[in-house]
């Protein structure tokens, strides 16, 4: 059966959906991106759109719960690369990403994880340091 | 075309993405009506089990535009103005597919009979 392949870096997985999924594919996606959290640890996902020509309904609610399943496995999610015709259509459908953060590309999707994730250390790091 | 498993809807989107490309529909516009197109192939896979839909090319005065006709056999819809609401749906989805590809196109038809389908018309323009 077809696969998104799904690669690790580090504390973040890494998408890259280079196809106009189906739907079997994308609820493939949305499982196996959360059970990988679990077993890696992930921290953060980050998932690059740039290739999807449209995002509907559908696609969207997957998006979504991708990014919640994965907060309350405590991984941050942002999808990266979206093209503007795909935001603007976006909007007029009236949907929005719930649950996901988004940034332009996927150097500063990588950016936005890191400080996120590192804030999140620091933060522990502050309250060991009280105790 | 006929539309009977989700995976038409990939190639479906794509013949409707040729036809717009060669009317030389913009960008912004093709992604509106394909997802718009989208929707609707959605919901006639989801509550009527598929059906057929016919891709046209249309012309009024000098502009172009394309049409789209989904036809399906399935239950029909009981409250046609209450299934245009934001939010509504009778499955467990968002409820925007509906009103939402109406917003993302020029002109919106539906008709249904309950019971015996439901046939829904949209017309996208090229500069609409």
């Amino acid at each position: 059966m077809d696969r998104i392949p799904i690669l690790r870096m580090g504390q973040f997985l890494l998408v890259t959906i280079q196809i106009d999924l189906y739907d079997r594919l994308a609820v493939n996606l949305e499982s196996d991106l959360v059970q990988m959290v679990s077993k890696t640890g992930a921290r953060g996902v980050l998932i690059d759109i740039s290739a999807l020509t449209i995002v509907d309904s559908f696609m969207g609610r997957i998006l979504g719960n991708i990014g919640n399943m994965s907060k309350i496995m405590d991984a941050e999610t942002v999808v990266v690369g979206m093209q503007p015709a795909v935001a603007i259509t976006l909007i007029e459908l009236g949907l929005e990403l719930q649950g996901v953060s988004t940034a332009l590309n996927v150097e500063k999707g990588m950016l936005y994880l890191q400080e996120k994730i590192g804030n999140q250390i620091e933060a522990a790091d502050d309250e060991d340091g009280v105790e | 075309m006929k539309i009977e498993r989700e995976q038409d809807v990939v190639p479906f989107r794509n013949r409707v993405k040729e036809f717009a490309v060669k009317i030389g529909m913009s960008l912004v516009n093709q992604t509106k009506l394909i997802t718009a197109a989208s929707e609707l192939v959605r919901n006639m896979l989801k509550y009527a089990n598929g059906g057929s839909v016919i891709i046209e090319i249309i012309n009024q005065g000098r502009d172009n535009g394309i049409r789209l006709i989904f036809d399906d056999k399935g239950p029909g819809i009981k409250d046609i103005p209450l299934a245009l609401k934001d939010g509504f749906s009778t499955g467990k989805s968002l409820g925007i597919g509906l009103p939402g590809a109406r917003r993302l196109v020029s002109e919106f038809d539906i008709k249904s009979v309950e019971g015996k389908g439901t046939v829904v018309t949209i017309i996208k323009w090229k500069n609409g």
